[in-house]
């Protein structure tokens, strides 16, 4: 039996749709508990740092611009430089570096 | 109504950057569907409606082995699972009066990068500024993934190589001002690094999909943060004042202010380092 596409799509996108909605329809106000509290207080950036390392080192042709890209971009965040800024000094930093290995 | 203007400006510009890095690697999604014999269009509704890159990869395969629809419900939960944290993380952000319709649409809009943002705000999440990011982003993402379908990739190797670092680059600029400012955030964060590093390199762990590896993760390192480390109650009618006036005042004079301090401030310790 062949699919149809449309269903498929379809599918997916109720499934995606309901993992992201229901959480933020379904707990209304400030959580109490102090443990989950917490919990979610460092989720973002557990998931934000697990994401980024070692991934920014895969993602480009060269590891070592990786590396080099992720060293940047934390001094450049250390020093406060803004989102759009960091994002582009890493792309620089990965493009340069290729230039010059590749 | 000024502010939510406000809000979905700044949500705007902060999603450029964000459409910047997914226009290219919708481009390498758009040649996955391609293979799965998706036209354009469906390539294109398929992100608009979906917007996950793991999440879309592994529906394109589940259309390619033309397996059942259950079989698709049930990847697609456990490739996205992660934002299901995401939005339960969300939830506290917002204020607790707000709509459901604000929840729906906002949650609708879940990205890891959107998500990263709006984290990175202080105070209690004005919708708007997802919009704004929303606005920019997803329609950047459905197109990529639609001229990927045509035009195969288009974007030379060095360009793509270049730019797939942009997203990690916004990633870092939320977690590391974060680990400055917190201690306890700072630890969590080089844990996170060496823990995804370490099972990285654990072949156990190759059979895992990507996503299932950070839901599982984030779930292990955030608890046992939350054990070791209780998070202090923030004193949030500071900052939500603090974000208020983000929102309502000029932003780029506000910068700029902020700019123009910095650079007194290291231009003063420069003049002390000669003196010295």
């Amino acid at each position: 039996m062949t699919h149809n596409i449309y269903l498929y799509i379809f599918v997916a996108a109720a499934v995606s749709c309901l993992i992201r909605v229901l959480p933020l329809t379904l707990i209304r106000g400030k959580i109490r508990n102090p443990f989950i509290r917490s919990f979610l207080y460092y989720v973002p950036y557990v998931t934000l740092a697990v994401m980024t390392f070692p991934a920014i080192v895969a993602a480009p042709q060269v590891p070592l611009a990786g590396i080099l890209a992720l060293i940047a971009g934390v001094t450049a965040a250390w020093k406060d430089m803004n989102m759009m800024g960091i994002a582009a000094l890493c792309c620089v930093v990965v493009f340069v570096c290729e230039a010059i290995l590749l | 109504m000024n502010r939510n203007k406000n809000a979905f400006v700044n949500g705007i510009r902060d999603g450029i950057p964000i459409a910047l890095g997914y226009f290219s690697v919708a481009f390498s999604l758009g040649i996955v569907a391609k293979k799965a014999r998706l036209d354009p269009f469906q390539g294109f509704l398929s992100s608009l409606l979906n917007h996950a890159s793991a999440g879309e990869y592994a529906e394109f395969t589940v259309i390619m082995a033309n397996a059942p629809y259950l079989e698709m419900a049930f990847v697609i939960l456990v490739t996205n699972i992660r934002y299901m944290l995401m939005s339960c993380a969300l939830s506290q952000k917002f204020h607790p009066e707000t709509s459901y319709v604000h929840r729906l649409f906002v949650g609708f809009g879940i990205t890891d990068e959107i998500f990263g943002i709006s984290i990175g705000r202080s105070g209690a999440l004005n919708p708007y500024y997802n919009y704004g990011a929303m606005a920019i982003a997803l329609p950047s993402w459905s197109a990529g993934t639609a001229i990927g379908i045509v035009a195969g990739n288009i974007l030379p190797a060095s360009a793509v190589s270049a730019l797939s670092v942009a997203l990690y680059g916004m990633f870092i600029a939320i977690i590391i001002p974060a680990s400055k400012a917190n201690l306890a955030v700072g630890g969590v964060v080089s844990a996170s690094f060496l823990v995804s590093f370490v099972v990285s390199k654990i072949s156990l762990f190759d059979r895992m999909s990507d996503s299932m590896k950070i839901s599982l993760l984030t779930v292990i390192i955030a608890a046992i943060a939350a054990y070791l480390f209780p998070a202090k109650d923030e004193d949030e009618d500071h900052i939500s004042a603090e974000s208020r006036k983000d929102d309502e005042g000029c932003i780029s004079s506000e910068s700029q202010k902020k700019n123009k301090d910095h650079i007194f401030s290291e231009s003063q310790k420069e003049v002390t380092g000669h003196d010295a």
